[in-house]
Parts: structure tokens; sequence; C-alpha cells
């Protein structure tokens, strides 16, 4: 790739990710205000991982995600006013107010389902590539999810599966080394999950999800290989940076320090791509700013829905 | 009319599956053991004849799992078949069935559907014990967003797994294997067995409603009924979910009595709702109070010296219709 081709590249991903923050602060604002009553799991602090792994896709790929759908679902394609719709439990949101911040659609952009049951969704994408081999499409899926997944029996059930049919899916663990408030070494023996999946017959990746570039090159690989040889297994190394669940902090609970939450902060991608695209940033910023102001706009003046069965 | 052919129950199923196959080659069966020598139980030999392992997909011991694979493969397009050689085995998968597949089109807003079929199998063999003696239809059927089946004789065997593999819901199909050899005329193409109960005879004295192999067991019964001069009405229930409160109320208003004979615990059971159904609507037909006959309400010892008592049999039919 030649310099000016990654510079766009860097452009397009620092773009999508400060999009995928910027809708997550108003959704932060949606909800102090009272339009979203719900308990909406954030991903700031995460948004490298979704657009980094979606910008190796492509249009027929597709998407599962979890409770923390947000940033997979805008970094897919996904209708932003309908999500805000959803969120704020309107007619119009993409499950016309039946899913919730928990349950995000948007088939035609691939984002096929996301649930909150811990690992569950890692199974729909294990069936939509089976689906993809029997109809023999090049069409991969991709299921999103968490180092908690792992110690779900879904998850080696899904793996299992996936190795022994070769299928085309790439299993995305973005491991932020909490479970709401439990540390990942209370969990699990190591730290380094990749190695114990390793020995399932399928390739496995372990990357650094403050780095973008270096998440799309692992996942660019990983479709190649999907696509011809088998299942992949990326790690994702992140970090959340808000409660579990809601707009704040939760330093105050003890369960993890301030510091280590500074150490990845610093190394915080939308802040160090940011500085690439200083001149261009106010503009940027005023793009992102008018769609999500309509969004919500949109969200806001739409109807309520009617209940049916 | 339809053609006829003799069947056993087991091979109406088995036609039913290969027809629903040939029709839809987006129709695919997954399973523990689908491919093998027996083909389940000989539910799945004339399907992997015809469609192979392209379409008959044997599979590692993952009921969730699979159950979420099957998800996600309907999410795309595709209507699998899941067989579960037992229903105590389902138990493992309650997340999928019920979490997921059973709210998948309602949390999207209708804009998801998942054709999921899910067969398996109800036994009251003695010596199976605690755990392969289950009858879990009310425990399935307690979830919206699913459909339960229990078909009693050869034609609905083949015509409910037919309507189950048509239907854009997950619907559970569980067969009772004590009436796998029982052998009736079966209509030879395809055809689907309605969302309805079935009367099977006719009677004006008292309603009996049954399910699975508590049909048979009922109709055995009514025969010494109708020596004593008795008429009874028997309902075959058919679908647990949906539940034909319709047919059920309209009976019962011409007897004034019911009964209801199921395969599974009295406990939050389909006799609880049946009666509980012909209450809230049709009170002021109920001449006296409605009865239910089911399993004992405790697990299914092992011992042929034990398990005396805990299926119903014919006698506690009789038992019940001649009040002795």
């Amino acid at each position: 790739m030649s310099g000016l081709e990654e510079k766009d590249l860097l452009r397009k991903m620092y773009f999508e990710m400060l999009r995928i923050r910027r809708a997550e602060e108003k959704i932060s604002e949606l909800f102090k205000a009272g339009h979203i009553v719900a308990p909406v799991h954030l991903s700031i602090g995460q948004e490298a991982a979704a657009v980094g792994v979606m910008n190796a896709l492509r249009p027929q790929d597709k998407v599962v995600s979890t409770h923390r759908c947000h940033g997979h679902y805008l970094a897919k394609g996904g209708n932003l006013k309908r999500m805000l719709a959803e969120l704020c439990g309107r007619s119009t949101g993409c499950a016309g107010g039946y899913g919730g911040t928990m349950h995000l659609i948007d088939d035609e952009a691939g984002f096929v389902v996301s649930a909150p049951i811990v690992g569950a969704s890692i199974a729909f994408a294990v069936g939509i590539a089976l689906a993809s081999k029997i109809k023999g499409e090049n069409k991969i899926a991709v299921a999103f999810f968490g180092d908690g997944s792992v110690e779900e029996g879904i998850f080696w059930e899904s793996i299992n599966f996936a190795s022994v049919h070769r299928l085309p899916m790439i299993f995305v663990c973005e491991n932020n080394l909490y479970a709401t408030h439990s540390p990942i070494l209370k969990r699990q023996p190591e730290e380094r999950i990749m190695d114990r999946v390793f020995p399932h017959r399928l390739r496995v990746d372990r990357v650094d999800g403050n780095d973008v570039l270096a998440v799309r090159e692992a996942a660019l690989q990983a479709v190649f290989v999907a696509s011809n040889k088998g299942p992949v297994f990326i790690e994702v190394r992140t970090y959340r940076y808000k409660e579990h669940w809601g707009i704040n902090e939760d330093w105050q609970l003890g369960y993890r320090s301030r510091e280590e939450g500074e150490a990845w902060m610093a190394k915080d991608p939308i802040k160090i791509y940011g500085q690439l695209f200083e001149s261009e940033n106010e503009e940027i910023e005023a793009r992102i700013k008018k769609e999500i102001d309509e969004a919500v706009d949109f969200a806001l003046s739409s109807p309520v829905p009617i209940r049916r069965s | 009319m339809l053609a006829l052919t003799r069947l056993t129950y087991k091979e109406a199923a088995a036609e039913g599956i290969l027809q629903a196959m040939e029709k839809d080659s987006r129709v695919f069966l997954l399973g523990e053991g689908v491919d093998n020598i027996t083909g389940v139980y000989g539910h799945v030999l004339p399907a992997f004849r015809k469609f192979k392992e392209q379409r008959v997909i044997d599979t590692p011991l993952s009921e969730n799992g699979l159950t979420g694979f099957a998800v996600g493969a309907a999410l795309d397009g595709l209507r699998p078949v899941l067989i579960h050689q037992r229903n105590d085995f389902m138990l493992l998968a309650m997340d999928q069935m019920f979490n997921q597949a059973a709210k998948l089109r309602f949390a999207s807003g209708g804009r998801h559907k998942v054709p999921l079929t899910i067969l398996s199998f109800v036994a009251r063999k003695t010596g199976e014990g605690v755990q392969h003696s289950q009858s879990l239809q009310a425990v399935f059927a307690h979830f919206p967003g699913v459909k339960v089946g229990m078909p009693a004789c050869p034609e609905d065997a083949k015509g409910m797994i037919c309507r189950a593999i048509e239907d854009d819901d997950p619907v559970i199909i569980l067969e009772h294997r004590s009436l796998f050899d029982q052998n009736d005329f079966v209509p030879e193409g395809y055809y689907k067995t309605p969302f309805s109960a079935r009367v099977v005879k006719e009677g004006k004295d008292l309603t009996i409603v049954a399910v699975s192999a508590a049909v048979g067991d009922t109709l055995e019964a009514v025969k010494i009924f109708a020596e004593r001069g008795g008429s009874a009405e028997v309902i075959d229930l058919r679908w647990i979910r949906p539940l034909d409160v319709e047919t059920i109320i309209k009976s019962v208003s011409k007897t004034g009595h019911l009964l209801v004979v199921d395969t599974g615990w009295p406990m939050f059971g389909v006799g609880s709702e049946v009666i509980a159904s012909v209450c809230e609507r049709a009170m002021d037909s109920l001449i006296a109070p409605p009865q239910r006959i089911s399993m004992a309400d405790s697990p299914c010892p092992a011992s042929q010296y034990l398990q005396s008592g805990f299926h119903p049999k014919v006698s506690d039919i009789i038992k019940n219709i001649l009040g002795e």
C-alpha cells in the first residue's frame, strides 16, 4: 500500500472510530435526558476493534454481536438513525422498538443480530457459515464476543464444530480483561486466550486492539484463510473505559484501577490517529455532528410503536 | 382424494421428512448420529439415502451449540431440522431454543424468521431411570414464540413434521417411542396437518382430551365405558401450542364433563392449561369439576419393581371415567 492510500484508509477508519465514539457520547446524553430508558453497554475505548475488523470484510459478509453492539453495528454500516430510534424505543427503530439496545439488526448492512446471553450469538455465526458452505456462497460469518464468552460451553461447541467442518468464519474475541466486574485472571488460567483455542486446529491470532491497522491486517488475513481453508480466531486486546452498563466511569468500585485505565487511554486510537488529521479535524467533527444531530431529530420525532403480540 | 398406503408411525415420519426435503431444497437435517446405520430410529434413512452428507449432517454432542447453529442457518435462509434422540437432552439447549430461537422474530420487530424444526422423542420404557423417561412438552410450550406438537398416529407423524418444516417459527415435534410400530393408512403424497386438535371419536357424555401415547390408551379405556353404556368424545390435542381451545370448548359445551390425559407431569402441565382455559371461557358448560390424569408427580424410578403407577395406564383412565 502506498503512503497516500494508507493515509486515505486511516482517515476513513479514524472517521468511523470517531463517529462511533461521538454516537455513544450522544447516547449518554439521550440516556441522561431520559429519552433512552435501557441498560446501554457502551463500547467507548473499543472502537478500533470494530472498525479494524469491518474494514477487512466484504459487503456480503455477515456479522453477529453481543450486548455491547452499537460500535459493531455502526462499523458494519448499520443505519445510525434507526439505531438511535431503536434505543429511544421508537417505531422507526431497526427492530421497531421490540429489540432495544442489545438486539440491533440491519440486514441490508449484513449486521444480522446481537444477543446479550453471553456466547449465544457465536453459534448463530457458525450456522450462517454452515449455510454459506451448504449454499456454496463466497460469504463468511463473523462473531464478535468478549473474553467472558470463552467461559461458556457454547463457545467451545462452536469452535469445535467450525473446525470440524472447516467453516468460513472468523471468531473475534474482544478481550477487555473484565466480565462485568470480574477480572480475567479470576476466571481463566491465563490472559492469553489464543493459546487455549489453538489446539482445536484453527488459525489463531492475537492483536493490539488499539492499533486499528494491525486489527485490519489480522482480519484481512483471516478473511483469506476463512474463505479458503477454514475458521480463524482473533483475540483483540482492548479496554472498556466506561462502566459495564451505563454512561459513567466506575473506578470508584475498585475492581480495576484508574492507573490501568489511564495506561490504555494514553494509547487511545482516536486520540493518536486524531493527531494525524489535525488540520481536517474540525471538518470531520462537523460532518459527524451533523449526521448525529439529524439522527437524534429522526429518533425523537418518530412515533412510538404500537404493541403487537 | 389422496392415495393411501399402510405405514408405521416412524415410517410415516420418515416419509414426511423425505418429502419435505424433496419439496424444498432449503431443508436440511442435523443431529447426533443422523447419518449412522440406524438413521436415528429409522427416521432419517430415506432422506440420507437420497440426499447424503450434503443435507444430512452428523454432529458432535453439542445440543445447545447445534440449536444455535440451526438458528444461524435459519436466519440465513435455510430450513434446518434438528434431531435429538431424546427430549431429556433438549434441556441442554434451553438457551438457544427459548432465549434465542423463540425470541428472534419478536425482538427483530418481525424482520427475522426462524424456520427451525426440532424433532425429538419421548419414552416410557422400564429401566430408563430419571433422565430418559421425561415428557417435557409443558416445559417447552410455556414459551411464546414456539409451537409444540405431539403426533399420536401415523398420519399425523407425517403431516405434523411437514407442517413444522414449512412453518416460519421454531416448531418442536415430540414423537412417542411407544407408538413407533403402530401402523395405519397414511396419504401417500405431501400434506400438512393443520394447527388444530382432532376429534378422534364423537360422544355425548364426557370429553376426554388426550395427547400423544395417551390418545391410544384413552381409546382403549372408552371401549369399557361404552360397554357400560357411556359415550365419550375423545380429542387428540395434537398441538400443545397453539392450543386449540375452541374444539375443546365446543365438545365440553355438549358433554359437560372434561378429563385430560397427558404423558407429562401434573404441575403446570397440559392438563392444568387445558382445564384452566375451559374454566376461564366456558365454566358454565361444566357440570362437574374437570379432571386430569398425568405421570406421578415424581421423577421416574428405574426398577421394574418401582415403576408401576408412574406412567398413567389404561386402567387409570377407566377408573377415573367410571369414578371407581
